[in-house]
């Protein structure tokens, strides 16, 4: 990608704050500086959900110390989930508004979403061998994220399987909007059909069905959870566009 | 006017409206398949042909386990109920931990010879609500939940309920 289609000055009437978005330099002016905040807070909070939910947050009162599992199942369930809405949604603004960074943040969203659903299926898993008494059954719930994982992955090998980045842009948009379907069905795959997996602890209507004291720690690691993805995704969307960079310079100085 | 990203945007919400709609169709249709167990309701009303294997799921009923040892391997009987039928379920082995009466559990075998289920594996369906211990206990206490009948009360009710220290 050359010089003048990664410095989009000139906002257009319409979508005037894509454009601005859409500028990897002026993402790069605010990201570089925030990057090191954005890391440390995730890190912290989930450092202190996580040891607040082992060892503060009581026992669960059916499944003992096993359900504190949950402090990093859900959280990594709940980031998976919500990575894949916004790869489809860099795939959307790639495919209609030709949007430069959200191509590039649709390839870097890819590896590290895949990273946490791998540890929501590992972590789901171990939970499932003591208290259901199985690693693993092919319920509606555990399959279908299980095909959120194998998107990633195809995600992830499909944007890089192509010469010609932007045919690899194209074809893996495609991919990321068609697998967006998965997202509903997996929300509501506890309440469609039977499912081993329990019912959902949350809801927007009613209250919630976990006590205040095992609610805290759940909500902090989950927090943490949410910034350290995003850390993620910023590090490596700053370190494509500087690879990007510097291809560049090394071309044009190569051509002179 | 007909720019091409608007042009895109619909082409974009045609192709998923479409696919969505794909999806929904076949998710409809393959409904009983996609279901992991089945209700004692439906086993009764259509009982599956004996020696076919399929996953009973349900509450276990209160009061309906036996259990009895035949040297070291435990057998034991109980019903699995949905509120509206009930089946006889058979299984030989050890039960997970979190078996208890008032436990959803899935059984996975068939239909034995006298209308009774026969389950070569028993999983155990934890519920979706955590408690502490004292918080179930006083709930208990307060006679406004007792797990062998089923699920919690309303969230609201329990969810930032005080307990006192030490009980």
């Amino acid at each position: 990608m050359n010089e003048d289609v990664l410095a989009v000055t000139r906002p257009l009437k319409s979508g005037g704050w894509l454009h601005y978005l859409a500028n990897p330099a002026r993402f790069m002016r605010v990201a570089v500086p925030t990057l090191p905040w954005l890391a440390g807070v995730a890190l912290l909070l989930c450092v202190v959900g996580i040891v607040w939910g082992y060892a503060i947050a009581p026992a669960d009162w059916e499944q003992g110390d096993a359900a504190r599992i949950m402090y990093v199942h859900v959280p990594a369930a709940w980031v998976a989930m919500a990575g894949y809405a916004a790869l489809a949604v860099c795939s959307l603004l790639s495919i209609i508004w030709r949007h430069p960074l959200a191509d590039i943040a649709a390839e870097e969203i890819g590896p590290v979403g895949a990273g946490f659903t791998a540890v929501c299926l590992v972590s789901g898993s171990l939970w499932g061998r003591p208290m259901w008494g199985a690693y693993w059954v092919w319920d509606a719930r555990l399959t279908s994220v299980l095909i959120l994982f194998f998107l990633y992955l195809g995600h992830v090998a499909l944007i890089r399987a192509f010469d010609n980045k932007a045919h690899g842009y194209r074809a893996a948009a495609i991919l990321a909007l068609a697998g967006a379907v998965n997202l509903p069905i997996i929300v509501f795959s506890v309440q469609w059909w039977n499912t081993l997996h329990q019912g959902n602890t949350f809801s927007i209507s009613g209250g919630s069905k976990i006590y205040i004291t095992m609610l805290y720690p759940l909500l902090i690691s989950t927090l943490g959870f949410y910034l350290a993805f995003i850390a993620m995704v910023v590090a490596r969307v700053c370190a494509a566009i500087c690879e990007r960079k510097t291809a560049s310079a090394l071309l044009a100085a190569a051509e002179r | 006017m007909r720019t091409p990203k608007k042009r895109r945007l619909y082409l974009v919400l045609a192709c998923g409206l479409c696919f969505s709609a794909a999806v929904a169709l076949s998710l409809a249709a393959f409904s009983s398949s996609l279901t992991y167990f089945l209700s004692p309701r439906q086993v009764v009303a259509k009982p599956p042909a004996p020696g076919q294997s399929f996953r009973l799921g349900g509450v276990v009923e209160a009061g309906s386990v036996a259990t009895t040892l035949a040297g070291e391997t435990p057998t034991t009987h109980f019903v699995v109920t949905d509120g509206r039928a009930a089946v006889n379920v058979t299984f030989t082995g050890v039960l997970p931990d979190l078996f208890r009466e008032g436990q959803a559990v899935v059984a996975i075998g068939s239909m034995g010879p006298r209308g009774s289920f026969v389950a070569d594996e028993v999983l155990a369906k934890h519920g979706a609500a955590y408690m502490p211990k004292d918080v179930e206990q006083s709930l208990k206490e307060a006679g406004k939940w007792d797990p062998k009948f089923g699920p919690p009360p309303d969230a609201n009710s329990w969810n930032t309920m005080q307990v006192k220290a030490g009980s």
